[in-house]
Formats: structure tokens, sequence, C-alpha cells
């Protein structure tokens, strides 16, 4: 992911759609989170689709004190390997597709634009047995949780060696037992 | 390449792997004066190089050469070519293991005896006692720096210790403390005191908890006489016309194959990697592979029955500060079949860290109740449970008919049901388990399944006679004089506690029975 600033080149009218906690901005080559601060050039896949994902991402692993940017990064590695491997293209092109058609028929919309995470998670839930939703669940169990700048919202502290470890540093400081 | 010893000295005792029992067995040979060489397939990382990061950690230590699964257990849905979490480096799951160090109960050694005729369940007496083998867990314990043995004081409790001690005594249980551990808690035979860093699964950083890698195998290169080749992974044991093995052969670093020749070998690779080069080795005069003549080779492969409890509450706990396992309740782990299932179960705390819990919280589940409850890891405290797992012969490593590793041989599938009695007591524990939490206030509480075994138990069990098992109480096979079982493949049956210490216990004893033997020349 670059660190590009939402800049004057982008074309508000390609899209906003505010069924997300933070509205994403695409262009042809990008997604862009203004509120965050970032964009992500897309290099394998289609910048809805990358949006698509970052979106099913949150309603499978939803934690609201976790910004955009966490889940953006868990899915990344997808669209650098759809640059180059034609299976995982269509692997995920054609897992989004299908659940745009799903939302479309069920709501009129395409999937980020539907309102509600539990109505978005009914539809993932018609497709959790399918090859594209277990590679993507499968992908972020170590794509999200193994972000090290992901930790400290969980309050955990990761490495602790270096530190001399908790002997003097809370590992028996609990006062409410 | 060989280093040390001639790959043509056939005086030497071979051993394959560097754990529990291999890594003991060869330093107290080689303390004895034996010339020994250790083949170890994984390897050197030492305490320096390890990592505080689980996935890193992993990638470094884990025996990830594939493996298949079969059976109606749940990780091998979810888990299918991760049927064990166990150590491919020298010090084999020393490295990983978390310390926990008690001695089997009386019983446990005459499950047949004592819980008579349980369906299904291929129980068989160990034909040893407790009382022969207390000398050798003396010995074990001492050499181990076990807490709470040879006056050496028990560690301080943890944050998720307390959690854990306040549910445990206001339930009821009387028998909680911070454990037996293999960890010092002061310094001891020229290693440190804990330093309460977390982290023990992932190689101990401080050189406290105790490991073949760092509290025996250097003690044995000392002498002279110990030999660890390590990136050497043994494919194959050779043997003579009248049946006597006479060596290995192994594939080195560069995946080049070497013949080392041996007059004893011992096998102690694990319940999974011991049975699978047993039956790698079939030749023509053993067509079911090596010291299979009872057809027991690869059965009864127990895995402990094993489940966690993971409780939340409406302040912090940080139970990932400190010792992985601080703490131990001992009340059900006695045999007590009026709670509808024979043998025991401990309760010991576990704690993993987020990128873990993530993993193997509720493998496969997602949605608000699966994230609500990472929302609340700070504030969460955890217990594993360890227990009694019955035999079965139909529970079985073999050899994938088509599947072979980069070596050309056949990888082992390991197959796995659960027995009613594994069930009963696992919904028990998990039941116990959750009102420990609950009984002090927790605002949910998970009983959460198993994990990859780490505990790899029985698939060369130990028998008084041949036609039931593989080896003897020595752990010699009953078929190949010169042929030994140095790990728990060996064990009879699996009792309620962790299998290292008894491992090591079994190790040792059998150092001086080799010894013994080499002396007479009756092997």
């Amino acid at each position: 992911m670059t660190d590009s600033r939402f800049g004057d080149g982008v074309s508000r009218r390609s899209f906003v759609k505010a069924a997300s906690a933070a509205a994403l901005v695409l262009t042809a080559k990008a997604v862009i989170n203004p509120i965050e601060a970032w964009g992500m050039e897309t290099k394998g896949l289609a910048p809805e689709t990358v949006q698509a994902l970052i979106q099913a991402a949150r309603d499978i692993y939803p934690h609201d004190r976790v910004p955009d940017r966490f889940y953006a990064v868990a899915i990344k590695d997808y669209d650098v390997k759809a640059a180059t491997d034609p299976k995982i293209k269509t692997l995920i092109e054609g897992g989004i597709a299908e659940l745009n058609s799903a939302a479309k028929q069920a709501h009129g919309t395409d999937y980020v634009g539907v309102g509600w995470e539990e109505e978005r998670v009914a539809l993932l839930r018609k497709i959790e047995g399918t090859p594209f939703f277990k590679t993507l669940r499968g992908g972020l169990v170590t794509g999200l949780y193994n972000q090290k700048e992901v930790w400290p919202l969980f309050g955990y502290e990761g490495e602790s060696a270096s530190k001399g470890g908790y002997i003097k540093r809370g590992f028996d400081d609990i006062t409410w037992i | 390449m060989a280093g040390k010893f001639d790959l043509n000295d056939d005086s030497v005792v071979v051993i394959v792997g560097s754990g529990a029992g291999g890594g003991t067995l060869g330093t107290e040979l080689a303390l004895k004066g034996i010339n020994t060489v250790i083949l170890e397939a994984g390897g050197r990382y030492e305490m320096e190089d390890f990592v505080n990061d689980e996935w890193d950690s992993f990638t470094q230590l884990a025996w990830t050469d594939m493996r298949t699964t079969s059976g109606s257990w749940r990780v091998a849905k979810d888990f299918a070519n991760l049927p064990a979490w166990i150590v491919k480096a020298v010090g084999g799951s020393t490295v990983h293991w978390a310390g926990a160090s008690l001695r089997f109960q009386e019983h446990e050694f005459k499950t047949k005896t004592v819980y008579g005729d349980v369906k299904g369940a291929n129980l068989l007496d160990w034909p040893l006692t407790l009382a022969e083998l207390e000398p050798y867990y003396a010995k074990a314990e001492s050499r181990m720096g076990v807490t709470r043995t040879n006056g050496i004081a028990g560690l301080p409790g943890s944050n998720n210790y307390k959690v854990f001690e306040a549910g445990a005594k206001k339930l009821g249980y009387t028998e909680v403390h911070t454990g037996r551990m293999a960890i010092n808690s002061a310094p001891r035979d020229g290693r440190g005191s804990c330093q309460q860093i977390g982290f023990c699964f992932q190689g101990c950083k401080s050189g406290a908890k105790w490991s073949t890698l760092i509290a025996e195998i250097p003690k044995g290169e000392d002498t002279g006489k110990l030999e660890v080749r390590s990136n050497s992974h043994v494919v194959k044991i050779e043997h003579d016309a009248k049946g006597k093995v006479t060596g290995v052969v192994y594939a080195d670093k560069a995946g080049n194959l070497q013949k080392q020749k041996a007059r004893v070998v011992a096998v102690a690779g694990n319940s999974i990697e011991t049975p699978r080069l047993l039956l790698n080795s079939a030749s023509s005069l053993f067509p079911d592979g090596l010291a299979n003549s009872s057809g027991q080779v690869g059965r009864n492969y127990m895995r402990h029955m094993t489940a966690s409890v993971y409780g939340i509450f409406d302040r912090p706990v940080h139970m990932y500060r400190g010792t992985t396992m601080a703490g131990v309740i001992s009340d059900e782990a006695k045999h007590n079949p009026a709670r509808g299932f024979v043998g025991g179960y401990e309760f010991e705390t576990l704690s993993l860290g987020l990128p873990f819990m993530a993993a193997f919280l509720n493998p496969g589940a997602w949605g608000r109740s699966f994230t609500s409850a990472i929302d609340a890891y700070e504030n969460t405290a955890g217990m594993w449970i360890v227990g009694e797992d019955m035999p079965q012969e139909s529970n079985r490593v073999t050899l994938h008919a088509t599947e072979k590793d980069k070596l050309g041989m056949p990888v082992a599938n390991v197959h796995f049901d659960d027995h009613p009695n594994d069930i009963a007591m696992r919904n028990h524990a998990w039941k116990q388990g959750q009102a420990v939490y609950d009984a002090i206030g927790a605002t949910r509480t998970m009983p959460t399944p198993p994990y990859p075994s780490t505990h790899n138990l029985g698939t060369s069990r130990m028998s008084e006679k041949p036609k039931d098992g593989v080896v003897n109480k020595f752990g010699q096979t009953h078929d190949i004089p010169n042929l030994f079982i140095s790990d728990g493949s060996q064990f009879t049956t699996g009792a309620a506690e962790n299998p290292t210490l008894t491992i090591v216990t079994l190790a040792l004893r059998q150092a001086d029975t080799i010894a013994d033997m080499m002396a007479k020349k009756t092997i």
C-alpha cells in the first residue's frame, strides 16, 4: 500500500458510496481513503473489486476499532498476486461478481451498497462454502491478525524478550482478583 | 557429511531425533563414555535465534513437511496437513514445550486392570510400575530442575494464574498451584531464572526453560563422545541377513543420501515420524516394516484428550504476560468413573498471543461472535485441558499410498477418531473449566476445540508380550535386539499428564539398559 494522499486528480464522480464506515474513493487505478489519508494503487484487480474485498474482509472479521487501512493491507496480497496469476484473478473477480449479483437480486445494489452489515453477512453466509470465500477468510486470519501494527488495538504487546520480559513489567499486576 | 564420527564406524549408537527422548538418551550415553551420533532432521537454532513472534517462530521451528489426516477429529478438517504442532530442529519439541512436569499416577500404568474392559479401547497394562520408575523420575526431576521438587521453589503466579487460582478455589478445588515446571525459578545448572517473557512455545530466549538443546546436548558434546548432526533426515533403517540393524540411511543438508553404520539404533522421531520410519524401512525380511511382527507399529495413536477454555472478564487480565503455562489444577486428574468416564484430566493455564488466538480460538469461525471475543483479548484468561485418551487400534499412523516427501518417501497419514470416553471427558472438562471462570464473574466463556496435537503418543507401544506391542519395558523392540524406541511412541497408554517428564525418565532408564547390554555384549 502506498501512503499517497488524496490528490487533485481524483474524480469523486467515479464513486462515492457510504456503505462502509469510511467511504472509499475509486479512480481508474486506485482505491483511496480520504479520511484515513491513504491510497492503494491497484495492480491486478479492478478498484471496484478491491473496494468490495475490503468491505467483505471487514464483514467477515468486523472490528469497529480497526480502521480500513488494516483491512486493505490484509487483502492487498490478492491484488498483487492477481497481476501475475490469472487463476487468482479469476477466483477473486468471479467471487466478487457473484456477491454483487446476489446483492443486486436481494437489494437492488452491488455488495458495498447494501446498507446493513447483517444483510451483507447474509450474502456471505450463502457463499461460505465456495473456494473464493474459503481463500479470502483463510488468508485474513494471518493477513489481518498478524499485522504488528494492529496488535496494540487489541491490547497485545508482542515481543518482550528485548525489554527484559514481564518480570518487572506487570506479569502479576492484576488488582481486581 | 560426516563430522566427528566416521560413516563406517559401526561401533557407535545412532539415535534418530534430538528431542526429549533422543537428546536425553544421547547425552546420557555420552556421559557414560559411549560414542553416540544423533541424527536430527531439522536445523540448529540457539537461544539468540529464537523469535518472540508466533508465526515467524512457527516458520522457523515447526515440522511442516507434508502430512495428511483422516478420521472424524476436527483437526482433520481445520488443519488437514498439520495433524501435529511439533518441532523440526535440534532439541525437538523440548524447544516448544511449556515445561509442565508431572509424574504419572500409579493406576495409569495399569489401566486394563483398573479401568476394566472399555468397549473399543485397546487398553493394556504397562510392563512397568510407578515404583520401578520412581528412581528415574527423581533423577529426571533433578536434572531438569523441576519446581516443587528437590527443594526448588515454585514459580511466582502470573495474572493468568491468579484468575485461574481464584476461580478454582471458589469452585472448591484444592490441588491448585503454579505447577511443577522445568523452568528455573532461581538460577540453577548454569542457567538463569525465568524472566516471564512469555513465548515459551517459541523457544525460551532466557534459557530458564529446560530443553535438550540447551540443558542436555551441550553437556554430551563436552564429553567428546556425542556428535549431533543437524539437517540429517533419516529415511531408512538397514539390517543384515540375520535381522540385526546395521545402520541408517539419511539425507544430508544438500539432500544427498549418506549411510551411517551403527551398533545400536534408537528411534526418537516423535510418534508420527517414528512409526513412519519403521514402516518405510520394510524389507524382504520384514515386509510389514521393522519391529512390526505384532502389527502394532503405527497403531494406538494417542494425542491426549485436549481442549481449552477461554474466559472473558470485565477488566484486564493480560494473560500473555509471563510463562505460557503458569499453573495447574489437579483435582480432576484422578480416576473417578462416577463422572461418566474412565481416567482423568488436568487443567493448566495457557495463553496464546493475538495471532494464534485468531487461528485457534474457533478455527473457521467468522462474524461478530468471533470478533467480539478477539476484541476482548486484553480481558481474556485461558486454560488448556489435558486428559487421558483411549488407545484405539484404528487410530493409526500409516504410509500414504501416493503422497511422497521431497526425498521420495511416502508421507504419514494420521487417522484419528475420538473415543466416546474422550468425548465424555472433554464435555465434563469444558463444563468444569467454564465453571472455574464463571465462579469469579466471567462475562463470557468459550469451550475451544483441540489444537493440532502437541502430545503424540503410543504408536510403538510397550508391552509385556511381543504379540501385544512393539517394545519391551526398556524400549527395546521385541523383534530386533539392537533396535530401540526412545520417545513417546513407547507409551502403552497416555495417562493424564504432559508426557515429557516421563519420556525423559524412560530415556535415562534406557541409557542404563543400553550401556549394560553393550558391556555384556548382548547387543
